[in-house]
């Protein structure tokens, strides 16, 4: 395979990484922790939401991601003929 | 039948089911006794990587934690699964790729230098003792309080079924082993859970369950916060940690769990790159099962605790309370000779002490469920810890056999030889682990934390910039994983070993915890890491082009023959 359709590869790659860590980082790091307070006056239930997003939520987000992630690498491995 | 009698019986049944797997698997060459022949399922990699990574402090510690912390015990959670994405996205498809069995032996070739090598087999020794020391001593615990042995014997009858199966099955007899403990120990967690959300808030599901309301029509977290208000102790639901802490331990804990060896070395095991990233989806998915369980039981358990014991006489707890007792990890003190029970969170009034670690196997008990579940809590919380410290056993026994003696000393070693060494060194991990059960330093379960950072603050940004970025050489990596190693190891003697001066929490560096400061270790190593190489010379074309092909996921073949 040439070279810049190996780096077309790689920058897809980096992106889809970028957009799925960035929402990684929001619902634990900003959720759970840094807004918990401002959040914690919105309620669901018996549950508040900031509280709810430490201990629940963020759990379901990551999984979701990975699975997610693992969708985009199949199609882009199809896209770019690099099925093993 | 009464709970001796059914733990001993549901313990022998799965003991005879794990052994039994282990020696119809039984590996034949050195890559197999590594990394199962790399012909495993993803989904059964998936069940075999939770089991590997959900030790005796996710099933026995970890609720209990939650229970008496509340909202802080969210960095175990949060920390303990996000790393996984972070596994998912940034290492496990590219080691696959890479192709061979161990962490020592990506960065020795990746930084092209056996003293990188070294380096990372130290830091691999280092963290994989400090976690197994703690999963011998979590089966101790279950055996002295089930099978009313004393809790050394527990350990040294945990060494030998240990030993027995890791040494003969090798990762083959452990990946199958370690489907089925997955699956003793899920229902094991899950049916008390169950069971008791019913019966508080006649919800099945206790995901739901501890967010709704209790019998009384009070939401359940409500009525927590409520007692916690009474009793003088932090609102459940908020922490009593600072955030930056909080931050910082959440950080370390992720980063930590994506640079464990005994959990990477399992993406080895799976036939094709994308494989390697499905195994990472299924396990977490499997142990997102327990994890969004736990706090629900942590609140199950501290309500019903606090209901039962608070206000009561002494004369008339329940029966496991003096059985909980007799093992000195419940203490009841009667200051004011009330003959009451006062359970209050200031330490002169406070009449009761409890154990974090019971509230797990004591809970099924508290919430008075039939003697059947209590045994399965026994059983599950021995799969737990055997399967962990198989795992953790099998990373110490390759990095002696493969990465020291095959790689270093001995290069022309044959494929039996190294068998040999292998099983050897898993004889000699085992005792040595045996011996820190029995004599555990006062700082066993502080280490296993600690445990992490040291990952976070070594491996981590070595694995990531070996990756991410080309022109990472040997000066760079080498410089920040000893830099990033010997910091930790410094903040961690200081603050919880008291050398180096010692010193207390406001002592502690921008407020962060020895548990938190990995993160700081490990920006450390990566600054370090990357200014140095930047300095010298860029890594030789040959290592440009394994970063290159480690990066298409194309063609990644067989493990490489010995």
């Amino acid at each position: 395979m040439n070279t810049t359709k190996q780096q077309k590869y790689w920058k897809e790659n980096l992106k889809y990484l970028a957009i799925l860590l960035s929402i990684w980082f929001l619902v634990s790091y900003v959720f759970g922790i840094l807004l918990v307070e401002q959040l914690n006056t919105i309620k669901l239930g018996g549950f508040k939401l900031g509280f709810w997003f430490a201990q629940q939520g963020s759990i379901y987000v990551f999984v979701i991601l990975i699975f997610i992630y693992i969708r985009l690498m199949n199609r882009l491995d199809k896209k770019f003929n690099l099925e093993s | 039948m009464d709970i001796q009698t059914w733990t001993w019986v549901l313990v022998g049944l799965t003991f005879t089911l794990y052994i039994g797997i282990a020696i119809w698997s039984r590996a034949s060459s050195t890559g197999e006794f590594y990394v199962a022949g790399k012909g495993v399922h993803p989904i059964a990699n998936g069940l075999a990587t939770a089991a590997d990574w959900m030790s005796a402090a996710s099933f026995i510690s970890m609720a209990g934690l939650i229970s008496f912390d509340g909202y802080d015990g969210s960095v175990y959670l949060m920390g303990w699964t996000g790393g996984y994405v972070l596994l998912a996205l940034l290492l496990a498809p590219y080691l696959r790729k890479f192709g061979k069995f161990t962490v020592p032996d990506f960065i020795g070739d990746r930084y092209y230098s056996n003293i990188a090598r070294v380096v990372a087999v130290i830091c691999a020794l280092i963290v994989s003792f400090t976690y197994v020391a703690g999963q011998m001593r979590g089966v101790g615990l279950v055996f002295s309080r089930f099978l009313e042995v004393d809790i050394d014997t527990g350990v040294i009858i945990g060494m030998f079924i240990v030993l027995f199966y890791a040494v003969l099955g090798g990762m083959k007899g452990i990946t199958y082993t370690q489907v089925a403990q997955y699956c003793v120990l899920i229902f094991a967690f899950m049916v008390p859970a169950i069971f008791i959300s019913i019966q508080m808030t006649g919800n099945p599901i206790p995901q739901l369950g501890f967010g709704s309301a209790g019998t009384d029509g009070v939401y359940l977290l409500d009525k927590l916060n409520g007692l916690h208000e009474e009793l003088g102790f932090h609102e459940y639901t908020s922490g009593s940690k600072s955030k930056i802490d909080v931050f910082f331990i959440t950080a370390a804990l992720m980063v930590g769990t994506a640079g464990l060896p005994h959990v990477i070395v399992r993406f080895f095991t799976v036939k094709k790159v994308s494989d390697a990233r499905k195994s990472a989806g299924w396990a977490l998915l499997f142990i997102a099962i327990l994890y969004t369980t736990a706090p629900a039981i942590a609140v199950f358990a501290r309500t019903n605790m606090i209901e039962t014991v608070s206000n009561t006489e002494y004369d008339d707890l329940p029966e496991w309370f003096s059985n909980w007792e007799s093992t000195g990890l419940i203490t009841f003190d009667d200051k004011n000779k009330d003959g009451i029970v006062q359970y209050v969170a200031d330490k002169n009034k406070n009449e009761l002490t409890i154990d974090k670690d019971i509230m797990v196997l004591a809970n099924p008990e508290i919430a008075r469920l039939p003697n059947w579940v209590i045994a399965l809590v026994a059983a599950g919380g021995l799969a737990a810890a055997l399967s962990t410290a198989a795992g953790l056993l099998l990373v110490i026994s390759a990095s002696v056999s493969h990465d020291i003696i095959k790689k270093i000393i001995n290069p022309k070693i044959t494929e039996n030889g190294e068998l040999i060494a292998a099983r050897l060194s898993a004889v000699v991990a085992v005792i040595i682990a045996g011996w820190f059960g029995i004599n555990p330093p006062d700082f066993v379960a502080a280490t296993v934390a600690l445990a992490f950072g040291l990952a976070a603050a070594s491996f981590f940004p070595a694995i990531i910039l070996g990756i991410f970025y080309k022109r990472m050489n040997k000066e760079g990596a080498i410089a920040g994983m000893i830099v990033g190693i010997l910091l930790m190891l410094y903040y961690m003697m200081k603050f919880k070993f008291d050398w180096f001066g010692g010193g207390t929490k406001d002592d502690w560096w921008l407020g962060i915890s020895p548990e938190g400061f990995g993160t700081v270790a490990m920006f450390v190593n990566f600054i370090v890491s990357i200014v140095i190489s930047s300095f010298t010379p860029e890594p030789p074309t040959e290592v440009q082009e394994i970063v290159d092909n480690i990066r298409m996921p194309n063609n990644a073949g067989e493990a490489q023959k010995h």
